[in-house]
């Protein structure tokens, strides 16, 4: 136990840093009520429930927990006990800092992402194109994704226009646990594409990973329509939701 | 969680009394999930959202008392439930939600 914090003040702390977190809150109970312990992956942080033993009994299924994400009400020594666990926001990467970019960065923010968008072109990658984005990188995709930690809460859309820029940037993405990564361009575009990342090493199974055409079929064709299709295509997939009609 | 923070933090910078409501469990379609925050203060100003708007008046009175009290509480909403009617809960299913005095 460190610090004297209380054990909200922690938990928003670590919401605000995009760190894991589990707090406990004691509901019912012969005693004890509205008490709580702060986590983490590694122990207890902060606070108790009123015992030693129940704070260890917490502390066990808090970890569980922590691994699956879930947060859920625990029956505990006769308590019972609400675990809220809250894992880092999902990162939008955007590699392209095109028009379409500037819109599905602003429907991301609004559905809960952090985005960053990522371009090696100084005219598109512009702070006056992107006054919302939490980082826009000046950079070529090689050395760009590589640097960005690509995890299982990283979300990458591809379009830059540029088989130059995009097909490095692709194959960057796949090397990574990225659970949606999305191509821009026409399905001629994409056999083209398939074709140079398998001479650059992608097998077919990497490159089946790819969603191209992106989006979800709504018959967009403005920008800001692509983008609505992309975000909730990337909304499906976080979901494990097949995209289709209700 | 994020939604409701900015507002959290200026709200303790100005020394606001509040309380905080959580989603703990829900069952059956609810239009927020559980660990869905809203928060009232004492002068009763209010952000966030426990449901689709169903429930937050009655949670609303519910915060105003925990704050007076300063003893959490555990609310039931459902459509089974008759007071959950009264208090218009038409989004179907049932959410419990725990109030509580924020101290931080």
């Amino acid at each position: 136990m460190t610090s004297s914090k209380t054990p909200f003040r922690g938990f928003v702390d670590r919401v605000k840093a995009h760190q894991a977190v589990a707090v406990a809150t004691v509901l019912e109970g012969p005693d004890g009520v509205g008490s709580k312990i702060l986590f983490d992956r590694s122990g207890p942080l902060q606070g108790s429930l009123g015992s030693r033993d129940l704070d260890a009994l917490a502390e066990a299924r808090a970890k569980d927990l922590l691994a699956s994400g879930r947060s859920e009400i625990v029956e505990l020594a006769g308590h019972r006990v609400f675990i809220e666990v809250h894992l880092p926001p999902p990162r939008l990467v955007i590699v392209g800092a095109v028009h379409i970019a500037t819109v599905l960065g602003r429907f991301a923010r609004e559905l809960g992402f952090r985005v960053v968008v990522s371009d090696a072109r100084g005219r598109f990658a512009t702070p006056e194109r992107f006054p919302e984005v939490d980082e826009l990188i000046l950079g070529w995709p090689n050395e760009v994704l590589p640097r960005l930690g690509l995890d299982e809460f990283s979300y990458v859309v591809v379009i830059t226009h540029d088989a130059k820029l995009d097909n490095p940037s692709l194959l960057a993405a796949l090397r990574s646990p990225a659970p949606y990564i999305g191509a821009l361009g026409s399905s001629r575009t994409h056999a083209r594409r398939v074709n140079a990342l398998k001479e650059a090493g992608a097998t077919e199974k990497e490159i089946a990973r790819i969603h191209a055409p992106i989006g979800l079929e709504i018959g967009a064709r403005a920008p800001n329509e692509i983008a609505l299709a992309i975000m909730a295509q990337i909304v499906a997939v976080r979901n494990g939701a097949e995209g289709g009609v209700a | 969680m994020h939604d409701i923070l900015p507002t959290l933090e200026a709200w303790k910078a100005a020394g606001e009394d509040v309380a905080l409501a959580t989603v703990v469990r829900t069952v059956g379609s609810s239009p927020r999930g559980v660990g869905s925050k809203m928060a009232v203060t004492a002068t009763e100003k209010m952000v966030g959202s426990v449901s689709g708007g169903c429930v937050e008046a009655a949670v609303s009175e519910a915060a105003l008392e925990v704050l007076r009290t300063r003893e959490p509480r555990l609310l039931t909403f459902g459509v089974a439930d008759e007071d959950a009617w009264a208090v218009g809960l038409s989004c179907g299913g049932t959410i419990e939600v725990f109030v509580e005095p924020l101290d931080w």
